[in-house]
């Protein structure tokens, strides 16, 4: 089975990772791609931001060269323009004075003069001269006229022509042109022609002028001999020309000095070109074949006024452009940052990746670990269970092993396998309850128990261990707790039994004391006196000082706010709760009581450092501890467990080497009074009957011992008053005996505490005590009796010297214990009590079911064989049926069986059908009997209810929950076991208390 | 008979009982049975014994006529049968039959034919074995009384 189930939690387990492993938003496999993709799109848009960077600077750059050129070619063109305007002043002046003043009154000198002291308003001219038209028929008188044949411009004597233009002018610059004939020069010829055509100033094309080596360009101007018409033909302007003024501008030095003026002109190279010919354009300024910005130039179109002739500027930028840092640096920011921004995306969605991963890689490991959690359990509770079978065969085989005559050395050995088998089955039963706890699987029964008989038993379970030590072992059960309570007996019971059985392990020495008190009033008191305590502490104080603790013992305890000072106020308050009686049990906690237990003790106490631990299980203080003192540690887990399933909390105060107290809450209900006192009865009914009124007086100087001794003698019915010494005892009774008052306390007993007697150093007391005896004869004598924890042999000579009673109580008082040995003392009732206190389980079960008719329903001859045999041997009647059928026709009402034992597998009709069927058929019978009994009689007839045990195999599928719904009371499981049936029988016989006879 | 006869007699039973235990034959159900013999019912065991021998040989006649049964299916009548012996096995103790018949429980709810007739096989073994064993024991107790 255990490999079944275990196969079951790996499908289970795969199933939902399965179905988990879904990832939430990211897909890893397209994480590179996206990365990749975003990249490239960075890269791209930072190329877009670059190119417009760069387009911008460009346009800026055209811009700025635009305006430059523009300006600079406006100032070339104006300046020209002013020159051209003087020169033709000049013509004006020639024609005004050369040719309407007869004679003439310029002459070279003249001219030359006036030229010269003009030249500063045609600074772009080096030089102006004045040819006069000569056709050649004037041209024998012209060269008489002036004395000097007119010469070719390489100054040879001019060869035969229709007509020539000689200089007879010139500034004295250019002097050295007089004589020569301009018509002789190609440029200037096809000048002179145009521009008597025109009447307007013509330009040659540039040309290395002659006496220099710049390039220029001659301006020719047409003078006319007679005042024109206003819209003359070409003809008529020909024939009036009577010379031509001309002047050679050196564009080259003009236009350096022009640059030189203006700002910014190393930045950019000038060309000033003629294009008349557009297919070859002539330099005028500048180098032909330039270094410099070839990418970008601008052109400005240049108007000299000559209409034939076209020019334009050029510039360019001498440099090139500097590169872009500014759109480099931008746009490689950019790109970094997009770049970082998208590594940090990526960065970001693998790191939530990976946290997935691990989230998911977390869950599986949860889920496995849950898995091996449970499947722990299971296999806990499946081995244990396994273990156990086997463990039963060994006990058993003691057992028999142990019916044999054996040697005392055989029987030891026997004994001891025993011993120890048991307690392994009862560690692995609590290994099965944890294991049980854990799954949930643990229910608490609600069945009515006197909690004061269960400390009594928990107590005489340690009682023989802690007198072996000399331990102090004592309970306290507050009266306000109610007698009889609702609950599981069997868990409050186990964890009573596991703090005090740790408490007996762990002390060596001082005392252990458990107290139940109700938890409101408890909480409450010691809220209120650990105030008072704290506001007027000097008496603690002092108290402590003297070493001697006013707890059970006199040893220091752990939580000092249980010592006597609170106590004394707990037990106070009780007594006035007390005497005020019912009327305070009633409203205000109706149903729920909630039990305080404190288990006090002064052992070793818990390290500091192991005081977390405490409640895990196996785990002790250290590792010395289990070494010394053995154990397993599991059973404070277990009670945590239990106690916690009873609704209650369990704590501990510790102090290292002083003690520890363990307290624990759990919530109970009140069960009613009549079926308590039937309970009550029958525990130790007879033995308080006798004892009922009697007076004691408790000697006892440690008021926290003596408050439990009167506890105990109270629930036996008696009287008590505590003095605490002898000497007191004596003196309230002793003057009292004398004087025989009426109603005065006058004790039938006087018990005495062994430490009182002994520490009184009291021989003359004894003595007193004696005497005092001897005087009262003829009172009624109190019977004194010794207390003790232990008691050498010496001692109890000496105590029977002394003239206590043969009997001591020893303790831990129990109130069983106190009675019989009172009984004892007094004399009276040894009759049958003997048997009494023996009641072991089988006889009880015997006692239960002797007599009573019980019907065993089993399909198998065999189970119904073996299952009659057993309950006949306790004394039943036993009748069987082999089917539920016959079962039912058996049960058919009325009938007289008192139960019925319930096999549940059985063909046709099953057991839970069969019930079934019971169950209706009483319900049918009961309806019918209180339609009858309205009348009402007053007796009040029990209602058909027969009680169904189920009888089943199957331990672990025990389906305890399946029973109850179909109306079974219980359950056996099917090998009959003694304990088991006794455990199921008597649960449910104890409930329905029918008959007494016994 | 004589006295020493019948210690001796009664120490062979111890002796043959614990074999049983030890081989895992028998288990402490066994020895819940003999604490229900006493005086009022000197024979219990026996009884009971004989009864659980009688019921046995009736259901392992049956399971044997079913699986030997050509056009055999009905796994269903077999569990019952081996429902009934597991019961009451375990109820005298038979620990060794009853876990025989736990597997070939098991086998039958496989519907596995081969399974079934291995485990009848030591079913039937393991059913002499104690049958003969316990036949040897209350010879050796009736012959002590």
């Amino acid at each position: 089975m255990g490999a079944k189930s275990h196969h079951m939690v790996a499908v289970k387990l795969n199933e939902q990772l399965g179905t988990k492993r879904k990832y939430t938003f990211i897909n890893r496999a397209w994480l590179p791609k996206i990365l990749v993709m975003w990249i490239l799109l960075v890269a791209f848009v930072s190329r877009i931001i670059y190119n417009r960077m760069d387009a911008e600077n460009k346009q800026r750059r055209k811009e700025v060269l635009v305006s430059m050129c523009d300006q600079r070619a406006r100032m070339l063109q104006d300046q020209f323009s002013v020159s051209v305007n003087h020169v033709h002043a000049l013509a004006v002046l020639v024609s005004t004075f050369h040719y309407y003043k007869n004679p003439s009154a310029i002459d070279q000198g003249t001219f030359a003069e006036y030229t010269a002291r003009t030249a500063f308003e045609r600074p772009l001219l080096s030089g102006v001269a004045y040819a006069q038209r000569v056709v050649h028929s004037e041209r024998d008188e012209f060269e008489r006229q002036h004395g000097w044949t007119i010469k070719t411009m390489k100054r040879e004597p001019s060869p035969l022509r229709d007509e020539y233009a000689p200089v007879i002018f010139s500034q004295e610059t250019v002097s050295y042109i007089e004589s020569l004939d301009m018509m002789s020069g190609e440029e200037d010829h096809e000048n002179i022609l145009r521009a008597r055509a025109t009447g307007k100033a013509v330009l040659t094309s540039p040309f290395r002028l002659l006496g220099s080596h710049h390039l220029g360009v001659v301006l020719t101007f047409p003078v006319y001999k007679l005042k024109l018409p206003t819209n003359p033909s070409v003809k008529e302007r020909i024939d009036a020309t009577a010379g031509y003024l001309g002047g050679a501008f050196d564009v080259e030095s003009l236009v350096e000095n022009l640059l030189g003026q203006l700002a910014g002109n190393q930045a950019i190279v000038v060309n000033v070109l003629d294009i008349t010919n557009s297919s070859d354009p002539l330099i005028m300024y500048g180098r032909q074949y330039q270094d410099g910005d070839m990418s970008l130039k601008r052109v400005s179109a240049l108007d000299f006024g000559d209409p034939f002739r076209k020019h334009q500027m050029i510039c360019r930028y001498l440099q090139k452009a500097p590169t872009p840092w500014t759109a480099i640096t931008t746009t490689f920011l950019f790109f970094v940052i997009g770049l970082l921004v998208g590594y940090m995306i990526y960065g970001a969605a693998i790191h939530i990746v990976k946290v997935e991963d691990d989230f998911h890689e977390m869950q599986q490991l949860k889920v496995r670990a849950e898995a091996a959690d449970v499947a722990k359990s299971q296999f806990l509770a499946t081995v244990s269970h396994e273990i156990r079978t086997p463990m039963n065969g060994i006990l058993g085989m003691l057992a028999l092993l142990l019916d044999t005559d054996m040697s005392s050395t055989q029987r030891d050995y026997a004994q001891t396998a025993q011993a120890c088998g048991k307690a392994l089955i009862t560690l692995i039963n609590e290994v099965l309850d944890r294991a049980k706890i854990e799954a949930g699987k643990l229910e608490l029964e609600a069945v009515p128990f006197d909690l004061r008989s269960i400390l009594d038993d928990v107590l005489s379970l340690f009682s023989e261990k802690s007198r072996h030590k000399g331990i102090e072992l004592a309970v306290f059960v507050s009266n306000k707790v109610p007698d009889i309570v609702m609950g599981d007996p069997g868990r409050f019971r186990q964890v009573i039994t596991n703090l005090v059985g740790n408490s007996v392990k762990f002390t060596e020495r001082g005392h252990i004391f458990v107290q139940v008190h109700v938890a409101e009033h408890a909480k409450a008191l010691l809220n209120a006196k650990s105030e008072t305590f704290l506001n007027g502490g000097s008496e603690g104080a002092a108290l402590s000082g003297t070493c001697h603790f006013k707890t059970l013992s006199g040893c220091e305890a752990a939580d000092d706010r249980n010592s006597w000072d609170t106590f004394k106020h707990l037990i106070a308050d009780e007594e006035f709760r007390y005497n005020a009686s019912s009327q305070l049990i009633g409203p205000d906690d109706a149903q729920n009581v909630t039990l305080m237990v404190c288990v006090e003790d002064t052992g070793i106490g818990i390290p500091i450092s192991a005081q977390e631990r405490v409640f895990t299980p196996f785990m002790q203080a250290d590792s010395s501890t289990s070494r010394n003192y053995g154990g397993t540690g599991i059973g404070l887990s277990i009670s945590k467990c239990l106690v916690e399933l009873m609704g209650g909390q369990i704590n501990f105060i510790s102090r290292p080497n002083i003690g520890s107290t363990f307290s624990f809450t759990a919530a109970l209900r009140r069960c009613e009074k009549n079926v308590g006192v039937d309970l009550n009865k029958s525990f130790s009914g007879n033995l308080t009957m006798a004892l009922e009124g009697l007076k004691a007086t408790v000697v006892d100087e440690k008021p926290v011992r003596a408050a439990i001794t009167r506890y105990h003698l109270k629930r036996l019915g008696m009287l008590v008053e505590i003095v605490s010494s002898i000497k007191m005892a004596v003196a309230t009774s002793g003057k009292n005996g004398s004087v025989r008052p009426k109603n005065k306390w006058q004790p039938d007993l006087i018990l005495v505490e062994k430490d009182s007697w002994i520490s009184g150093d009291n021989c003359g007391l004894n003595l007193r005590l004696f005497d005092w005896k001897q005087n009262g004869r003829k009172l009624k004598l109190p019977t004194t009796v010794l207390l003790a924890t232990n008691i050498t042999s010496v001692e109890f000579d000496r105590a029977k010297a002394a003239g206590f009673a043969d009997t001591v109580i020893m303790k831990p008082l129990r109130a069983s214990r106190v009675a019989a040995c009172l009984q004892q003392v007094l004399g009276m009732g040894k009759k049958g009590q003997q048997g009494k206190d023996m009641l072991n389980s089988s006889a009880f079960l015997r006692s239960l079911l002797c007599g009573k008719r019980i019907l065993v329903v089993d399909d198998n001859r065999v189970n119904r064989a073996v299952a009659a045999g057993a309950l006949k041997k306790f004394g039943a009647d036993v009748e069987c049926a082999d089917s539920g059928k016959a079962a039912l026709t058996l049960l058919q009402l009325p009938h007289n069986f008192d139960a019925c034992f319930m096999d549940i597998q059985m063909p046709e009709m099953d057991g839970f059908e069969a019930t079934r069927h019971i169950r209706v058929m009483e319900s049918k019978a009961n309806e019918m009997m209180t339609a009858e009994c309205t009348g009402g009689t007053g007796e009040k007839k029990s209602e058909w209810h027969l009680p169904v045990l189920a009888m089943t195999a199957d331990v672990i599928h025990a389906t305890y929950d399946k029973c109850l719904s179909c109306g079974m009371d219980g359950y056996v499981s099917k090998p009959f076991e003694e304990e088991n049936l006794y455990q199921a029988v008597a649960t449910f016989f104890e409930s329905n208390p029918i008959n007494d006879e016994r | 008979m004589l006295g020493l006869g019948e210690d001796r007699l009664r120490a062979d039973m111890n002796r043959l009982l614990t074999l049983l235990f030890h081989q895992g034959v028998l288990d402490e159900q066994f020895l819940q049975l003999q604490q229900l013999q006493d005086e009022t019912s000197p024979n219990f065991i026996f009884e009971v014994v004989n009864i659980y021998f009688n019921e046995s040989e009736k259901l392992l006649r049956n399971l044997r006529d079913l699986l030997l049964d050509r056009e055999f299916s009905d796994y269903q009548r077999m569990g019952v049968h081996l429902n009934q012996l597991i019961g009451s096995s375990s109820s005298i103790g038979a620990k060794r039959v009853s876990n025989v018949c736990v597997a070939f429980r098991a086998a039958s709810e496989q519907n596995s034919r081969p399974g079934c007739l291995r485990a009848l096989e030591v079913l039937e073994h393991e059913y002499c074995y104690l049958k003969n064993r316990l036949d040897e024991v209350f010879h050796v107790s009736k012959s002590s009384n």
